[in-house]
């Protein structure tokens, strides 16, 4: 066994992660042109949707108001007929305006149309007699202030949804998705960053043996998370309107300019919130998070490096030590982290587990990009310790992890969905009740739980590379699009989806971080020795087998 | 080649070989009753008739004679079911999921934790036979072709996948527990003579211990571990649907299938210390459960006991978020309204007294150990109490908004359970080895003392 052994970073391969980025750069140069190209049938939709939705319009909604949600519609037919076929495209929209209405207002998964309509006739007259300016919103059937929120709250539920149409008409600008790409990526690989430190963090405290081999490639993770805080906190301090509605001050505001008209996008829930949803207080936590992650990272590090030198058990000791701190800080952190970042785009949505949820995602990826890169760097001749038994624990952990994942996720659709009330459920429906992302929605399922699930079953093909190869890329693609989903349709609405312009904008955008992503880590990995020679669990890993 | 880190500190002191092992753990069984013993279990029979006896009224006379009221439906019964199912968590991890993650520290341990688990998931059973108030129609919930017409159950009940998640996590765990015996009870065997020699014969199938055998062992073992891995996580996830499918305010919450894992893992160690630290003391088996066999489960118990903490404040924390009103007014309630003590003891003894086990003198004190474990269980029992209970008793309605105060036959039914166990314990501690001798003879090459 070389315990010396470095991993040379060579020409070849920073070639190869250029020629990605460039390759991700073109495609999404071509998608960007798509997408503005696209625009330009908007107005073309514009016109067939303001038509089609006037219907859906209560009497006193202005002319304008009726213009936008008709924008809106333009577009939603636009993305899911993907060359703008306003007629077919129309007829289907409204279909699915109606599925929403019931679902979205009154919270019923399993309401037909008929229901659909007396439903929302009764919450017109409702809204109505509240003066309020009822805008059947297509994009946003995310209210989840129904009638069970007592009077006060009944009386918003009008304005929320003026509010919410207002919203979704600057939301379908092209260039937000971008934005929301460029925000789920940057989330996306923070989140593998982190998990990598996670992953040192517990075998330190668990005082795991086997795992001592491969322990410089999740400590080479971290090396990502400076770059993550930088575009994190850049993002929020750009795009914050975009990727977040709730930091609109506008909708604070419980009169308009002249002190005495209601603002019809005053949003009570969203007033409640505001002391734990606001601007500064959420930079701030962010701030908070990566600078614990950094400087944890950053102590675990350095005792490693130490370690690598001086040969003295006490950094081992120090680790476990400082791991234990991590994990702790990392309990809280990664799920308040969950709820900003990505729960908050859905400002009125709420899920206890959400936070965990979001771990399971990122837990499950990080464990695959660590499996891949072991399998990698033994393929290229490193690691020549590293053995079938090694391949065999990383497989349970993602076959394991997958499982659990899978376990978080089902057990948030069925609570949500077998209590079907209106506070929670509108998260579902917009994402399984949908046409742009109902297809996502099994597909998700299906790459994260039953392919890892039937593919890593028995013992031989968790001990096997190639398999591994596979599976763990099947994972990370699959958890992106889990990501995918939980941001993309609060952010876009109906936009979203799998298109044509998908295979540019968001291939080519994932593209470009993930090339950023392994270029800084496998940097990180060329600094220091590939194995942690001194680490006292070494020789437990080096002879490890499984029974 | 099998190496073990220096760093590890030895599972087996004293420097005991294999004879040792067999001699330490068989003397128990082979000897008669210690005086210590006969007290404990006198004690238990005398608990359990007194406990049989109110459990009998319950059942003649009906669950009127409960404390329950038309608000709430669910106190002590429920409470006391989910607090023993939770208990019952503890062998199936230890000898799963710990047999999974290859931690030879649960060979001492998993014996007794199984026993523990087996015992505990009766006493659960019995509230859930209780409080069907006709226990003699109790087999109505197992989906039987029957006579009554169109009479069918619910599958959509989360009751009813309770009684699949129970019943099969009830069954895994008897076989597992019974099949790592069988080799210990031909180690009894080939050291008894005449109608005990036949009966311990009996009982371990007349293992002949060829090393096919052994080979079969093994892989039952292991199967049977990957088998009951996911029951682990079933079964605490359904009871937790019991609650969680509903809509009350302060039931229905996504978190609450992994809080309630993490929450009865947490009472299940703190149980199995409990019981182990007395066993210990009083069956000389310092050498097999050493500090560092109870430092790990300490261990266990902080990390458990953090995450449910993590769970008890995202709870609190997204109520107020959410902007729900009923949702809010039910943790308001919880923490401030007139059953404060019980959320406030089962803060106290969730989250903030096993961060002691931060310290590690605290970790390896014998003493701390066991008083903290007592305090978890109290608090786990608290804590159900508080969801099932505070969530009931102020209602949408708040004409019917009540208080709960349990009758003696609450408590009677109560200490039913506890008889019971400590009834089945004693016995299992007296008449099977309560370690697993062939898994610790397994690990003495490795990591004893005697090998370094």
């Amino acid at each position: 066994m070389n315990r010396d052994e470095k991993f040379i970073f060579t020409s070849g391969a920073k070639k190869k992660l250029f020629i990605t980025l460039g390759i991700g750069v073109l495609l999404l140069a071509i998608g960007i042109f798509m997408l503005a190209n696209q625009s330009a049938h908007h107005g073309e939709g514009h016109s067939h949707g303001s038509k089609e939705t006037a219907h859906a319009v209560t009497a006193d909604s202005s002319s304008e108001e009726n213009a936008q949600t008709g924008h809106e519609q333009g577009a939603h037919a636009n993305t899911i007929q993907e060359e703008g076929h306003a007629d077919s495209a129309v007829s289907h929209s409204s279909n699915d305006t109606a599925g929403l209405h019931a679902t979205g207002e009154q919270a019923s998964m399993n309401s037909d149309s008929d229901t659909a309509v007396s439903h929302m006739t009764a919450h017109e007259e409702v809204s109505a007699s509240k003066e309020a300016t009822v805008n059947s919103s297509e994009t946003h059937h995310t209210e989840h202030a129904g009638p069970a929120q007592g009077p006060a709250e009944q009386e918003v539920t009008g304005h929320e949804k003026a509010e919410h149409a207002g919203g979704g008409h600057h939301e379908v600008h092209w260039t937000t998705r971008l934005i929301k790409d460029l925000w789920l990526n940057n989330v996306f690989f923070a989140g593998i960053a982190l998990i990598g430190v996670f992953f040192i963090a517990f075998n330190y405290v668990a005082w795991a043996g086997w795992s001592a081999g491969i322990k410089r490639i999740p400590e080479a993770f971290g090396a990502y998370l400076p770059i993550a805080a930088v575009l994190t906190i850049g993002l929020l301090l750009l795009f914050n309107h975009d990727l977040f509605h709730w930091t609109h001050h506008h909708l604070y505001e419980e009169f308009l300019a002249d002190g005495k008209t209601k603002n019809p996008e005053y949003d009570t829930l969203l007033v409640g919130k505001h002391a734990y949803l606001n601007f500064p207080f959420f930079i701030i936590r962010t701030i908070v998070y990566f600078a614990i992650w950094i400087s944890l990272w950053l102590t675990l590090r350095k005792f490693s490096k130490q370690e690598d030198i001086t040969g003295d058990e006490k950094f081992h000791h120090k680790s476990v030590v400082w791991s234990a701190v991590f994990l702790v800080t990392f309990g809280v952190t990664e799920s308040m982290a969950a709820w900003d970042w990505l729960m908050s785009t859905d400002p009125h949505f709420f899920s206890t587990m959400y936070g965990w949820y979001v771990f399971a995602s990122w837990f499950v990826s990080g464990l695959a990009l660590i499996t891949l890169f072991v399998v990698i760097l033994k393929e290229n001749g490193y690691l020549s310790f590293i053995n079938e038994n090694h391949l065999h624990d990383l497989g349970k952990f993602n076959f394991a992890f997958s499982v659990f994942w899978t376990y978080v996720w089902f057990e948030q659709f069925l609570l949500i969905y077998y209590a079907n009330i209106p506070e929670e459920v509108g998260y579902f429906v917009q994402r399984l009740k949908t046409d742009a992302y109902t297809p996502i929605f099994f597909l998700v399922l299906i790459v994260n739980f039953f392919f890892p699930f039937l593919a890593l079953m028995t013992r031989n093909a968790k001990r096997q590379g190639v398999i591994l190869k596979v599976v763990c890329t099947g994972i990370i693609l699959g958890h992106w699009m889990d990501f995918y989903m939980m941001i993309t349709p609060p952010i876009l609405g109906q936009a979203g989806g799998l298109d044509l312009t998908f295979l540019f904008v968001e291939v080519g955008m994932t593209m470009i971080f993930a090339s950023i992503f392994l270029f800084t880590i496998l940097t990180a990995l060329s600094k220091v020795g590939l194995v942690a020679k001194n680490h006292p669990m070494l020789g437990e890993s080096e002879h490890h087998s499984v029974f | 080649m099998h190496v073990t880190s220096s760093v590890r500190p030895p599972l087996v002191t004293g420097g005991k070989k294999y004879e040792d092992v067999t001699q330490d753990i068989c003397k128990q069984v082979e000897g008669a009753p210690s005086t210590a013993w006969k007290i404990a279990f006198t004690f238990s029979l005398v608990i359990l008739f007194y406990g049989g006896y109110c459990l009998w009224t319950t059942w003649y006379e009906g669950i009127g004679m409960w404390g329950l009221n038309k608000t709430i439906g669910w106190s002590w019964d429920i409470t006391n079911f989910v607090w023993w199912v939770g208990i019952g968590h503890a062998g199936t991890l230890i000898s799963a999921i710990l047999l999974l993650f290859r931690q030879k520290w649960r060979t001492s341990i998993n014996r007794a934790a199984e026993a523990m688990t087996i015992f505990a998931v009766l006493c659960a059973a019995t509230f859930i036979i209780a409080h069907m108030g006709r226990p003699w129609l109790g087999y109505w919930v197992l989906p039987l072709p029957n006579a009554f017409g169109s009479l069918w159950v619910n599958f959509n009940s989360a009751l009813m996948w309770d009684v699949f998640a129970i019943s099969t996590y009830f069954t895994v765990s008897l076989v597992f527990w019974y099949v790592g015996l069988i080799p210990d009870f031909a180690t009894i065997r080939e050291r008894a003579t005449g109608i005990r020699r036949k009966i311990y014969g009996a009982l371990s199938f007349n293992w002949d211990g060829s090393a096919k055998t052994w080979s079969r062992y093994e892989a039952v073992s292991l199967v049977l571990a990957g088998v009951s891995t996911p029951l682990v996580l079933s079964v605490h996830t359904i009871v937790s649907m019991d609650f969680a499918t509903s809509i009350i305010p302060g039931w229905h919450t996504t978190i609450f299938p992994p809080y309630f894992v993490a929450g009865a893992i947490f009472s299940g160690f703190a149980m199995v210390l409990t019981l182990m630290l007395v066993t210990r003391v009083l069956y000389n088996l310092e050498d097999y459960i050493t500090i560092e066999h109870i430092e790990s489960m300490n261990k266990v118990i902080l990390t458990t006991g953090s995450i449910v903490g993590v769970a008890y404040l995202t709870e609190f924390f997204i109520a107020w978020y959410s902007g729900v009103y009923y949702e809010a007014f039910a943790f308001q309630n919880r923490a401030f309204g007139p059953y404060w003590w019980a959320y406030a003891s089962m803060m106290t003894c969730n989250v903030i007294t096993p961060q002691l086990f931060w310290f590690r003198k605290v970790r390896r004190s014998l003493m701390w150990t066991f008083i903290l474990s007592i305090i978890v269980n109290i608090g786990m029992w608290f804590e159900r109490f508080v969801i099932i209970c505070t969530s009931l008793h102020r209602d949408f309605l708040p004409s019917s908004w009540a208080m709960f105060s349990p009758t003696m036959y609450d408590v009677g039914d109560y200490l039913f359970t506890f008889g019971f166990f400590f009834t089945c314990f004693l016995l299992f501690a007296k008449y099977f080895p309560v370690i697993n001798m062939a898994e610790v003879k397994a690990i003495i090459k490795s990591s004893s003392e005697h090998k370094k």
